[in-house]
């Protein structure tokens, strides 16, 4: 019974899933093969190395991406020997739970569990802290353990947050401390390309299904003329 | 072939049962987009069974592998994703269907004498089908799979002396877990789609004994020609098979845009947090049930009165299932002497209309934290929902009603 009326205080309490943070908008386009190339770059680069993406092949990502098998092979698989493997980190979770505190999620579903928005969001809210043991903190995931690993190409940056009417700190704006090889506008088309490209490894079948489904309705169009027409022809003595 | 036909008739009444369901057995001419809903939920019964066993192919019903083999479906399996998404969005349209369906028996007062009977065993294949999907939406092995069913299976802890007891006995563990899931996996896939299975069946051989109802909700077998064929009806066979048909197409090509376009459906249809895999110290920050139950799940939590004798916890679990139980009752309920509304006068339909949006905004609550105007908007929802049954017939035997014609219009 107590553990019933947990549950429900639990269940009844509202959501802070976003936390009231802003999201920005990000545009997703599965047929922008270029971006998902680009994004899958910045992924095997920045990313893989620390969190996997279990659920990927790398033959099914040249495939649909439209990469050279060998390409991937040479410049992409740093922690796979198999074309037909699976995208595992080489990090093993114990010591990177030691390491981090926790071990980095996988993130072949991270698109649909957190959302698009969310992830091209995350990716450009990093900003120094020295209070965080890895020196970076987030505005939108509040003392996350990962370090902003892009730094390099967006810089580092120092937020400045205000006290609002209800005393609570409440950010306000980034300021540049050291400048990164990319310029604003260059980081964000960046991030979307990332946030691109785990769109597609959230969901592969995304390539086909599109382009299936007009078929499919096309079809089902035809199909509807010719059963109504025959129900009509069936139905004309019925009165 | 004639040969054949006979040889099979002289050993099994093939021809008997086809004329007798189908092409002689008369149907109603009036039949309007309502009655669509009969025939598509058949459709979707077997869309789910059949797409229910490619999954099962490559499924595996194991706490440790459970999420990851939905994942290899999703995408190493051949097809595999369109077979999931078929399944799990038609799930959703499944109820879509059956809702309409149930409210086109609410219209039509198709659930009055004499086929009370054909409600009831549709009303026990609707909670069937509630079982049925709460136990599917556990296999994914997601988190909200996961919180879902805890919240869901804790319910049943609220019965006094024998509750904890009793939640035991069905996790088959202290809490969720391997067990749970096998054995939701041996209900879902084995005993409930049989049950399911004999229940159809059932609701058709009623429903083929005594006729269709219709529009009218007049009896058509009462004005009958000198051969006894009903002068209002037609053969089942061929017209409304082929009518069936362009409903078939219809409801498939809306079906088809969710799969293809949109198969979360802003997650109405699949949750986003169903996307990360059961943890059992993560909760959720908003555990939701999927949207055909948010109703009921409203009603549970709209009872929060501590001062009821056992606790508010228990009477929450006590009006959700009396939400349904009560709908049992509804063709001894209705006491009007015409079954459809189109003969009926203004207050069943303000009574009607009333229901429908207390059901609307209970389903909409069900979304939402429980907690300021929204638990009072619940418990105003929860009180016009039972007092549309209960009051049923007081207001029923008070209306007025226009005079019902002696043949369909």
């Amino acid at each position: 019974m107590k553990k019933l009326f947990l549950l429900l205080t639990l269940v009844s309490m509202p959501a802070f899933a976003s936390g009231g943070a802003h999201l920005d908008e990000v545009d997703i386009d599965m047929s922008d093969t270029a971006s998902l190339q680009r994004g899958a770059g910045m992924f095997v680069n920045y990313c893989l190395s620390c969190h996997s993406a279990a659920f990927m092949r790398y033959n099914r990502m040249a495939a649909d991406l439209q990469i050279p098998e060998e390409v991937v092979e040479d410049n992409m698989m740093f922690t796979a020997d198999r074309i037909g493997g699976l995208m595992k980190t080489t990090m093993p979770a114990e010591d990177a739970k030691k390491w981090f505190g926790k071990t980095p999620p996988d993130l072949s579903l991270i698109a649909r569990s957190r959302g698009p928005e969310w992830v091209y969001t995350y990716m450009r809210s990093f900003y120094l802290d020295d209070n965080s043991p890895s020196g970076w903190n987030n505005v939108l995931f509040e003392k996350v353990a990962m370090p902003h690993v892009l730094y390099n190409l967006q810089g580092a940056r120092h937020a400045i947050f205000k006290k609002d009417e209800h005393g609570k700190e409440v950010f306000e704006r980034y300021e540049m401390v050291k400048p990164g090889s990319l310029n604003e506008e260059e980081f964000d088309a960046a991030a979307r390309d990332l946030t691109n490209f785990l769109v597609y490894v959230a969901e592969p079948a995304q390539m086909v299904r599109y382009k299936l489904g007009v078929y499919v309705l096309i079809f089902l169009a035809i199909f509807f003329v010719f059963a109504y027409l025959l129900k009509k022809e069936y139905w004309k003595d019925v009165h | 072939m004639e040969k054949l036909m006979s040889w099979i008739d002289d050993r099994f009444p093939l021809t008997q049962v086809w004329e007798e369901h189908m092409a002689q057995y008369y149907a109603p001419k009036n039949f309007n987009f309502w009655y669509f809903f009969g025939s598509l939920a058949i459709l979707m019964l077997v869309m789910q069974i059949i797409t229910g066993i490619f999954l099962t192919m490559h499924y595996k019903p194991d706490a440790e592998l459970a999420f990851a083999s939905v994942e290899y479906i999703m995408r190493d399996v051949p097809w595999g994703w369109l077979m999931r998404y078929l399944h799990a969005v038609g799930a959703s349209m499944f109820f879509i269907v059956v809702y309409l369906h149930m409210f086109r028996a609410m219209i039509y007062g198709s659930y009055r004498g004499p086929r009370e009977l054909i409600w009831i065993f549709g009303m026990v294949i609707f909670i069937a089908l509630m079982a049925e999907s709460f136990m599917g939406y556990l296999l994914p092995w997601g988190n909200m799979s996961f919180w879902g069913a805890q919240v869901i299976i804790s319910l049943f802890g609220a019965i006094p002396y024998v509750g904890d007891g009793l939640v035991e006995w069905l996790r088959g563990d202290y809490v969720i877990s391997d067990a749970t899931l096998n054995r939701f996996f041996a209900f879902h896939v084995a005993a409930v789609p049989l049950v399911l299975v004999i229940l159809v069946f059932l609701h058709i051989v009623a429903l083929h004994k005594v006729g269709s109802n219709n529009p009218d909700g007049i009896e058509i077998k009462k004005n009958k020609d000198e051969n006894g064929i009903p002068l209002d009806g037609i053969p089942f066979h061929p017209y409304y098979t082929v009518k069936d048909i362009v409903g078939v197409i219809v409801f498939l090509m809306v079906f088809s845009a969710i799969i293809f376009f949109a198969p979360e459906l802003g997650g109405w249809f699949l949750e986003a947090d169903n996307f990360t895999p059961a943890d059992p110290v993560s909760t959720p920050s908003h555990i939701v049930p999927l949207w055909y139950f948010t109703p009921y799940y409203s009603i549970l939590r709209a009872v929060t009165w501590e001062w009821l004798p056992g606790g508010a916890k228990l009477w929450g679990v006590i009006a959700m299932f009396a939400s349904l139980i009560v709908l049992f009752f509804l063709p001894w309920l209705d006491r009007s002497p015409v079954k459809s509304i189109r003969y009926r006068g203004g207050i069943f339909k303000a009574a009607l209309a009333i229901f429908v949006a207390a059901f609307l905004l209970l389903g909409w609550l069900g979304t939402q934290p429980a907690e300021g105007i929204n638990l009072l908007l619940a418990q105003i929802g929860m009180f016009l929902y039972f007092a549309f049954f209960l009051l049923m017939p007081i207001y029923t035997s008070l209306d007025s009603t226009k005079p019902v014609p002696e043949r369909l219009t």
